[in-house]
């Protein structure tokens, strides 16, 4: 198997695992399909986007249940601005800690906020670093000639 | 639109090219939606603030064709936004949200929404956003085509004593008025009708204009309101009385929707946030009636209602959360109380938004209409202690009764302001209809458990706010039917009084709204209703204290009411003009 046939499959496997471990789900599909030679590496900025958007919310929500006196319903809004947020790439795990953490913020329950917002800055980073790796992928792909397959 | 997408005729629309105008402060999102857009041919402006996009499209008028906003953005609530879209553009609003839940759903709609999209959207969804544009286009040019009819539709309505037909009788009419014309009319829509009626350019109804169309309405008497009458007091030589037939229509509609939002929200509890409402305070303790029942937090008093930044006259915003206390002597004069609702009332001018009323803050739904009730006593309901609840077990049996009340006031204000997201036209222009205090059968009963009390709460009768009207005369007889009210929790026994006490009641609010004039801000006194009852001069509410009033208003009442709301209110009834928001 040549480079960028052997690149593809790595690629594709990758890919599928993302799916089937609830990283990414149908949303980040069809961002691919938005993808087009006017806009090349969409995927890739809104995927950026994201990131930033979603360290900010994180490190909000941190700061926000620092205090001595919480303001759940601050905290419940970023939380639910992050939703929004992992929806538009498709981030599915995230987004479902995100449920589960504004129940708590309802529930003006500090520890389980505090556990939310541990689980969902794990999950984050996770969905970084996979998607950053499967950009570079894609990446190589392209260097050694080759096209990136579609899902 | 004169965009060249349709046909004089309307037949024909070509949805390539609408002009798309996206608001999210998400930019992942923005950078989405409108690379979507772009796919499905359209025109794409993307904002990532409220207000950047509300300048967008007061510098270009006819800029844009649609609006998609997201409900959740740090500067203003979309709902809001919704509001101001609809009233000073006239444009079609999508709204959308991660969240999906029923009652956001119903909120947008309520505020005027043509659509609420789920995140994520898929293309699909936006491929055929052009209908409503296009629907509306149509409904425009039947608009004009129908004065006319419109008219005869109204004066048929006006006065007749409009037993919960439900909202929209008016709009429904209209309608159908508009089908039968529409079908008459079959030649080119331009000529029909008056020498105006060609589709001409869209009337924007900027704040001035519609400070001057709140202004004649009231002076006119909502009741008894006409274009006609009304073009002629505004007194704007180039506006003619299809455009303004046209807006009161929408203004109607939107009258009927704070009313349905402010019952709602009401019942849901009233909760003051921290909305600036408080401030604007606009005063006027419609307490009568509604007691807000505040399931959650009545302390809040308030109704987050109305920001009334704006509209808030002045008002002493006192301050709604809780305190109860604050009015003092409520009652007739006018006192600030301020309930978080921020009534309309003639203030509208003051605002500096349309109508729209501070900021109905998003998160806290529940429009704050708390407080109306009338002189209950003291009881703490659950927060808020505050008589007002007990009022609310009246409001589920009053439904039936509101017929008669005449709560007048009441009931626009809290339509008023209770929006939530509403832009609460806080300025409204003191919606209350001054001549027309007749029964608020409307909303009020269904939805408001407690607002509602109106009947015997009628008397309570908003609390005045500084500013001028607000008559508390009426109060004595709600004290009256406060204790009769009070043994039976909800029962409506004290209807019978109340209704007297209707009569007596001016509302107030009715006619000092008209001498507010501008000034007038009825805002529901949330919780703080009771202090204000307790401050009524007239009223005696010591006698109120009735624990078993206090008990709690069953809530699967007031889910009921919440609901029936929408058909009780019928706004030519309604004497509150809403100044501030409508949704055309």
């Amino acid at each position: 198997m040549d480079v960028v046939s052997q690149l593809q499959k790595q690629f594709i496997d990758f890919s599928s695992s993302l799916y089937r471990e609830g990283y990414v789900d149908d949303q980040f599909s069809q961002l691919h399909k938005l993808q087009d030679e006017s806009s090349p590496d969409f995927v890739v900025e809104v995927a950026s986007l994201f990131f930033d958007d979603a360290e900010k919310l994180i490190n909000s929500m941190a700061r926000a249940l620092e205090q001595p006196c919480v303001d759940f319903k601050q905290v419940d809004s970023h939380v639910h601005q992050l939703k929004g947020s992992s929806s538009s790439i498709g981030a599915l795990r995230v987004k479902n800690v995100c449920i589960a953490f504004r129940s708590f913020c309802d529930a003006q329950n500090r520890e389980g906020c505090m556990r939310c917002l541990q689980q969902v800055s794990h999950e984050y980073t996770m969905l970084k670093s996979k998607l950053q790796t499967l950009f570079r992928m894609e990446q190589q792909i392209l260097a050694a000639g080759g096209s990136v397959p579609l899902e | 639109m004169e965009n060249g997408f349709s046909s004089p005729r309307n037949d024909t629309f070509n949805p390539a090219g609408l002009r798309v105008l996206v608001v999210d402060d998400d930019l992942a999102w923005l950078k989405i939606l409108e690379k979507m857009l772009k796919k499905c041919s359209y025109e794409v402006t993307t904002c990532g603030l409220a207000r950047d996009a509300l300048s967008l499209l007061r510098e270009r008028k006819d800029g844009y064709d649609i609006v998609i906003s997201d409900v959740n953005m740090p500067d203003m609530d979309g709902f809001k936004l919704l509001e101001h879209v609809g009233l000073e553009m006239d444009l079609p609003v999508i709204m959308m949200s991660v969240d999906g839940e029923t009652s956001r759903v119903m909120k947008g709609v309520q505020h005027g929404a043509c659509d609420y999209l789920l995140k994520p959207i898929r293309m699909k969804e936006l491929r055929n956003i052009w209908q409503h544009v296009f629907r509306k286009k149509i409904h425009e040019v039947r608009d004009i085509e129908n004065i006319e009819g419109f008219e005869s539709i109204h004066m048929t309505r006006s006065g007749s004593d409009q037993s919960v037909d439900g909202p929209l009788l008016t709009g429904e009419d209209l309608t159908s008025v508009r089908k039968r014309k529409d079908a008459e009319n079959r030649h080119d829509d331009r000529d029909c009708g008056d020498a105006s009626s060609t589709k001409k350019a869209r009337v924007v109804w900027s704040i001035d204009l519609h400070q001057k169309f709140v202004k004649a309405v009231n002076q006119i008497g909502f009741d008894k309101v006409g274009p006609k009458k009304i073009l002629d007091l505004m007194n704007v030589p180039w506006l003619t009385r299809e455009n303004v037939a046209s807006h009161l229509q929408k203004y109607r509609l939107y009258l009927t929707r704070l009313q349905k939002d402010e019952l709602k929200t009401s019942v849901g509890g009233i909760k003051q946030k921290d909305s600036p409402s408080k401030d604007s305070a606009a005063s006027f303790g419609i307490q009568n009636s509604i007691t807000v029942h505040h399931h959650n937090d009545v302390s809040n008093g308030g109704y987050r209602f109305s920001r009334s930044n704006s509209v808030v006259q002045n008002v002493d915003a006192k301050s709604l959360e809780g305190d109860v206390k604050g009015i003092d002597t409520i009652p007739v004069t006018g006192h600030k109380r301020v309930l978080t609702v921020d009534i309309p009332n003639s203030h509208k001018a003051r605002c500096s938004q349309i109508g729209f009323n501070g900021s109905f803050v998003p998160g806290h739904s529940d429009v704050n209409f708390t407080s109306f009730d009338s002189a209950i006593p003291t009881q703490p309901w659950s927060e808020v202690s505050e008589t007002q609840f007990q009022h609310e077990h009246k409001p589920l049996r009053l439904e039936n009764d509101f017929t008669q009340l005449p709560l007048p006031g009441p009931r626009h204000h809290i339509q008023v302001d209770c929006i939530q997201s509403g832009p609460s036209a806080s300025s409204k222009p003191s919606v209350v209809d001054k001549d027309n205090l007749k029964p608020f059968d409307c909303t009020y009963k269904s939805n408001y458990p407690n607002a509602i009390p109106i009947g015997s709460a009628v008397d309570t009768f908003p609390v005045q706010t500084t500013s001028p009207i607000v008559n508390h005369q009426p109060f004595e007889p709600i004290a009256r039917t406060t204790s009769s009210m009070k043994s039976q929790g909800l029962n409506l026994s004290c209807i019978p009084d109340l209704e007297a006490a209707q009569r007596n009641i001016n509302w107030g609010v009715g006619s000092s709204l008209t001498s507010l004039d501008e000034d007038l801000q009825l805002c529901w006194l949330q919780g703080d209703c009771f202090a204000m009852n307790l401050g009524l001069q007239d009223i005696n509410f010591s006698e109120y204290n009735d624990p078993a009033l206090n008990s709690e208003v069953p809530f699967h009442l007031y889910d009921t009411m919440r609901f029936d709301y929408e058909h009780y209110y019928d706004p030519t009834e309604c004497p509150i003009i809403d100044q501030g928001l409508f949704i055309a």
